[in-house]
């Protein structure tokens, strides 16, 4: 494969952590605060984009800084996996910060300069994740990542996100100091590299079958942002932060990084080739599985409309790991495309959330009925969002589906293919409800809303943009999901 | 063999620097910081260049006085010690700066006093981070070890005097080891240089006296180290020891013992010795692992910066011993790392207590709510030395580890292994307890105060902020460049 | 049994060091008053030199000044001087070397004593610590 050696990737990185003393140094200023992130966002994704057309081509971009030990070094390398899930991060970024403006004014949230920082640097780790080119390198940006979102969760500084936030550590840095760090060395004291390939580092027979599940299992579960159970308590727990953080780090950065990380495992230090030989996708799949369908059983019991949404990412992102895990080029394919179909749907899910807390205050699903007639558009968005959720059209989340099936057909497991229909109607069991009763509600007469005509009351402009942007494209990308789908292809040679 | 000066200069430079300290101290005290700075600039320019000559050129083998070894006292300079000379010389003229303000604060009346025996124990330790000679070791060892039971004895007036003379006690034993380990070497050998011992010792590997000098002296050296259970002398001497004390003490002495127990293993007994005739690395490794996991442990218990990172200093000590008794190059390699890692992140964690000691008058936990708007930038620096004690990358810690790990790995010694991990484990509930106590300010416990109306910004001088800036970016660029040390330094070091 | 008295007969020097530093040893380690404490470092230390110094000793040996060495011999001498003749100078040396680190150790050993005893007003250990608890409380 073409190597183009630039400095892009690494600037791509940093420019969200060099705007972070501007951000300090401005921070009486707000304004002028959040026209830099704003500009950091659009310099970042402009710097991504820019990347695009190479990758599209199959050229990766590939820059190595420092070399720690032979085979071991911090590098970076841009593919088609990378690209794709830079691109998403980069641009809701934008999005994001968009909303965070309105979320943060409109609720005069404190501390705003700390926020917007550690936010830039968490963005900064997420990319620098996704342009890793060895495991050291995703491990370096995984952590930073974790240390970084911990101010962002504990926003709020009292009681409640103090326990969050203790929660929030003792799971991602417990697994990933605890299983990530031994199993990455042992790997590396046994093949001498780190690097990821698409036929992976290990040499037939260098590890035993049941060394290599352990091995595997510690890979999957120590990344403890993809949420696979047991190790998913984090996720409902964050959901105190506000509502930026969850929708774009607890949908789609935080995360996204984690599944990302499991698929660069498999993909790249363990190889499809080998795990399918040695029959260890399937382990992953079952797992991936009781997740599924767990998480969305929790979800539906969920009151709180923040936390049935954790409890739905977490059933999700293990639909990222079952296509992976199928082992199939149709499974990985619907797989990582969910990554940017649930990124989409997710977060214009949370942006409703957060829309509804700023214009109302209210956080309970319970207390929502008939609010659909007050907020026609974040409602409308929150039916879209759900169906690229669900996955069903005209959304993207389709697509996902569709493949992830398709990939259930090609491996002949069946059983993973009740298990994503079965979910695919828990899913619409927890979300439509709230549409439904939204627009029609059962019972009229509470107070004011009783009057036929409802005055519209949506939430400020800054928050109803983004979620409306954030549908759209959710919607577009049923018509185009091209980009995507060659930018798998190219990375994974199908 | 380059007639080079800079070796000698190395140690005459604070030495004369102390003397004068000594005597300006009785005539004009104003003159005793310069002269300190001036004497420790030359110590670290000179070990600088030192570097540089070995990094051209080889080992420098400086002869004191002209006298040729084996009987006279040889310098002897090679990559490693280039490196261990090169960061204590720059760690105590760190601390220098940083500690001005303080000195001239709190221990105003001693001024010239401070600055004489700071000197002192600077020259003792570039001494036996710099010399070739067994007994010469000892020798400037106890040099440092007087300068350091004076430094202690002039902290906290309750208790650092007796913290200080129980030091004493022990670190007389350990050097009376040291030294009847040196006395059973020259019995049998005649000898007292590293180099010549080295090439003597292989014919009578056998001997028992051989085994009994080797004994003694690893006694003598952990005893020193505070290698666990021989540590119950350093938390109290180095937490009631005054704050510019401690963070020059706390990085280099243990450190720096370490490197003599590596030079004893490496240059003098040689790695045949101890790992094919004698069959205790097993146990050592053992004894590390243990130490590892009891002072995280214990450090788990306190209630105090400065404690808890005498206890982490312990639990430090495990991962250096551990790493070089592996007996492999992978692990000695760590261990080296470790040395300069731990030295520069100790110091650092050290250097942010010293900048939230001097507002606040102590660091305990209870006093530290709401410290992080209180002292953005020291609480940054401090939060990088947390991070690269627990070992998050790209912080230095990270990388030293790394080698640790592989070297266990390698080695078989998965015991070691978990202790790494476990000790990383504890290391983040340390760091992040300090670090919630610090980011949420719990109200009703101000207002009992009453002196606590609202977090202000109330940091450090900016004399202690660009120490500790300084010393946190060598963090970072430690770690990232740690493949670059171990690539021109150690391995070619350890061939 | 019998191996044992031999032993100890030909190498008494080495077997007074040992009793003389767990002399030493045990009064720093089991006495409570800390200026003995102090008088058992001493006397661990005065073990370790004695023990150097008898290792120069050599049997029908003299000090090792060499005559005539300067002046009048015109390197005759040189050819005459046997080692064994000579004790070994170089322990001796360097025991002076320790015997002035150990005096500055007991001088600021001793010093610390005071500080402690004008602090404490006492120098036993355990009414020190007693202090401190009752300070802390």
């Amino acid at each position: 494969m073409d190597q183009i050696v630039s400095i892009k990737p690494l600037l791509a990185v940093l420019v969200s952590m060099f705007v972070i003393p501007v951000l300090v140094s401005s921070s009486r200023k707000p304004n002028v605060r959040e026209a830099w992130t704003f500009a950091a966002g659009a310099v970042k994704f402009f710097l991504v984009v820019s990347m695009l057309p190479a990758v599209l081509n199959g050229k990766e971009i590939v820059l190595e800084m420092f070399e720690i030990a032979p085979g071991a070094s911090i590098a970076f390398k841009v593919d088609g996996l990378g690209m794709l899930f830079a691109l998403v991060a980069s641009f809701l970024w934008m999005i994001t910060t968009m909303y965070s403006i309105g979320y943060m004014r409109g609720l005069d949230e404190h501390g705003q300069t700390r926020f917007y920082s550690f936010f830039a640097l968490a963005v900064s780790a997420t990319v620098g994740a996704a342009f890793s080119a060895n495991l050291l390198t995703l491990y370096l940006f995984y952590e930073i990542l974790s240390l970084a979102t911990y101010p962002l969760v504990a926003h709020h500084q009292d009681q409640k996100s103090k326990i969050s936030g203790r929660r929030y550590l003792i799971f991602i840095l417990g697994t990933s100091i605890g299983l990530v760090l031994p199993a990455m060395l042992y790997c590396y004291s046994v093949t001498g590299t780190l690097e990821f390939t698409n036929q992976g580092i290990f040499q037939a027979g260098q590890v035993s079958k049941p060394a290599m599940t352990v091995l595997l299992l510690m890979f999957v579960l120590g990344f403890a942002k993809a949420g696979i159970m047991p190790f998913h308590s984090w996720l409902p727990a964050a959901m105190v932060a506000p509502t930026p953080v969850s929708a774009l780090l607890h949908a789609v950065a935080v995360v996204k990084v984690g599944v990302f990380s499991i698929v660069r495992v498999m993909t790249g230090i363990f190889g499809i080739d080998l795990l399918s030989s040695m029959n260890l996708g399937t382990i992953v799949a079952a797992l991936a599985s009781v997740t599924i369908i767990v998480g969305s059983c929790i979800a539906l019991s969920q009151d709180e409309l923040k936390r049935r949404l954790a409890f739905s990412t977490i059933s999700q992102l293990s639909y990222i790991v079952l296509g992976v895990a199928l082992l199939s080029p149709n499974g990985i394919l619907g797989g990582v495309i969910h990554i940017v179909m649930h990124a989409f749907g997710k977060i214009t899910l949370f942006f409703c959330a957060g829309a509804i807390m700023v214009a109302t205050g209210k956080k309970y699903i319970s207390q929502m009925e008939g609010l659909g007639k007050k907020m026609p558009l974040t409602f409308a968005a929150f039916f879209v969002g759900s169906l690229g959720v669900i996955g069903l059209p005209p959304s993207g989340g389709f697509y996902s589906k569709w493949f992830i099936i398709l990939g259930t057909l090609e491996s002949g497991q069946m059983i993973f293919m009740v298990v994503l229909l079965l979910s695919s109607f828990l899913n619409a069991f927890y979300f439509l409800p709230i549409v439904f009763k939204g627009f029609f509600p059962k019972n009229t007469e509470s107070g004011s809303t009783a009057p036929s005509f409802v005055k519209i009351e949506e939430a400020p402009l800054c928050c109803v943009v983004p979620l409306t942007i954030t549908a759209l494209i959710s919607i577009i990308l049923f018509f185009t999901p091209d980009l995507f789908i060659d930018l798998i292809k190219t990375a994974l040679g199908i | 063999m380059t007639g080079t000066v800079y070796p000698a200069l190395l140690i005459i430079g604070p030495l004369l620097a102390a003397i004068l300290c000594s005597g300006f101290s009785w005539v004009e005290k104003r003159a005793c910081y310069p002269v300190a700075a001036a004497g420790l600039l030359l110590a670290a320019y000179s070990a600088f260049r030192v570097l540089m000559e070995v990094l051209a050129s080889g080992t420098i083998q400086y002869r004191m006085a002209g006298w040729p070894p084996p009987i006279g006292i040889e310098l002897r300079i090679d990559l490693m010690n280039a490196l261990v000379l090169m960061v204590v010389a720059c760690i105590a003229l760190v601390n220098l700066f940083a500690s001005h303000r303080f000195v001239s604060r709190d221990l105003a009346d001693r001024e010239g006093t401070f600055y004489a025996v700071y000197l002192m124990f600077v020259t003792g330790i570039l001494g036996v981070s710099a010399t070739g000679d067994l007994f010469n070791l000892y020798v400037l060892l106890e040099i440092t070890s007087l300068a350091s039971y004076a430094l202690i004895a002039m902290g906290d007036p309750d208790r650092s005097p007796l913290a200080s003379l129980n030091y004493v006690f022990i670190g007389v034993i350990g050097a009376s080891f040291y030294l009847l380990g040196v006395g059973y070497i020259y019995i049998m050998t005649g000898s007292l240089n590293m180099v010549d011992v080295a090439s003597l010792l292989p014919a009578i590997h056998d001997s028992s006296a051989i085994l009994i000098a080797f004994i003694f002296c690893m006694i003598g050296v952990w005893i020193k180290m505070a290698l666990f259970p021989l540590h119950v002398w350093l938390p109290n001497a180095y937490t009631y020891a005054p704050l510019p004390v401690s963070r020059v003490i706390a990085p280099l002495m243990t450190k720096v013992m370490v490197y003599v127990m590596i030079r004893l293993m490496l240059t003098v007994f040689g790695l045949d010795y101890i790992f094919e005739k004698l069959d205790i690395a097993q146990a050592v490794v053992w004894l590390a692992t243990a130490a590892i996991l009891a002072g995280g442990v214990m450090a788990l218990a306190q209630k105090d910066i400065k404690k808890m990172a005498t206890y982490i200093i312990v639990s430090e000590i495990g991962y250096m011993v551990g790493g070089a008794w592996l007996g492999n190059k992978t692990g000695m390699t760590g261990s080296i790392l470790h040395i300069l890692n731990d030295a520069v992140m100790t110091f650092a964690l050290f250097l942010a207590a010293g900048n939230i000691a001097f507002r606040l008058k102590n660091v305990h936990f209870s006093s530290l709510e709401g410290i992080f708007t209180k002292m953005p930038w020291t609480m940054t620096g401090f939060v990088l030395a947390g991070f690269s004690i627990i070992g998050v990358p790209p912080t230095c810690g990270f990388f030293s580890k790394w080698y640790l790990v592989i070297g266990g790995i390698e080695a078989g010694a998965y015991h070691f292994v978990a202790a790494l991990i476990i000790s990383s484990l504890i290391c983040a509930v340390l760091f992040f307890r300090i670090f919630e106590i610090g980011f949420f300010s719990d109200d009703s416990h101000g207002h009992g105060h009453g002196h606590s109306a609202g977090p202000e910004m109330a940091e450090a001088p900016i004399s202690m902020l660009i120490p500790l800036g300084i010393t946190s970016l060598f963090l970072i660029g430690l770690g990232l460049y740690s493949g670059v040390i171990v690539n021109r330094i150690i391995h070619p070091f350890l061939g | 049994m019998s191996d044992i008295i031999p032993l100890i007969v030909a190498k008494y020097n080495y077997w007074l060091y040992i009793i003389l530093m767990m002399i030493g040893l045990y009064a720093m380690i089991a006495k409570n008053n800390l200026v003995k404490k102090l008088v058992g470092m001493n006397i661990f230390q005065t073990a370790i030199i004695l023990f150097y110094v008898s290792i120069g000793y050599k049997t029908d040996a003299t000090i090792p000044i060499i005559k005539n060495a300067h002046g009048g011999g015109h390197g005759h001498a040189a050819q005459t001087i046997h080692a064994a003749d000579y004790i070994n100078p170089l322990p001796h040396v360097l025991m002076l070397t320790a015997i002035v680190v150990s005096v500055a150790t007991l001088g600021v050993a001793l010093a610390l004593a005071v500080k402690v005893y004008q602090r404490y007003q006492t120098l036993e250990e355990d009414e020190i610590r007693m202090r401190l608890t009752e300070n802390k409380s």
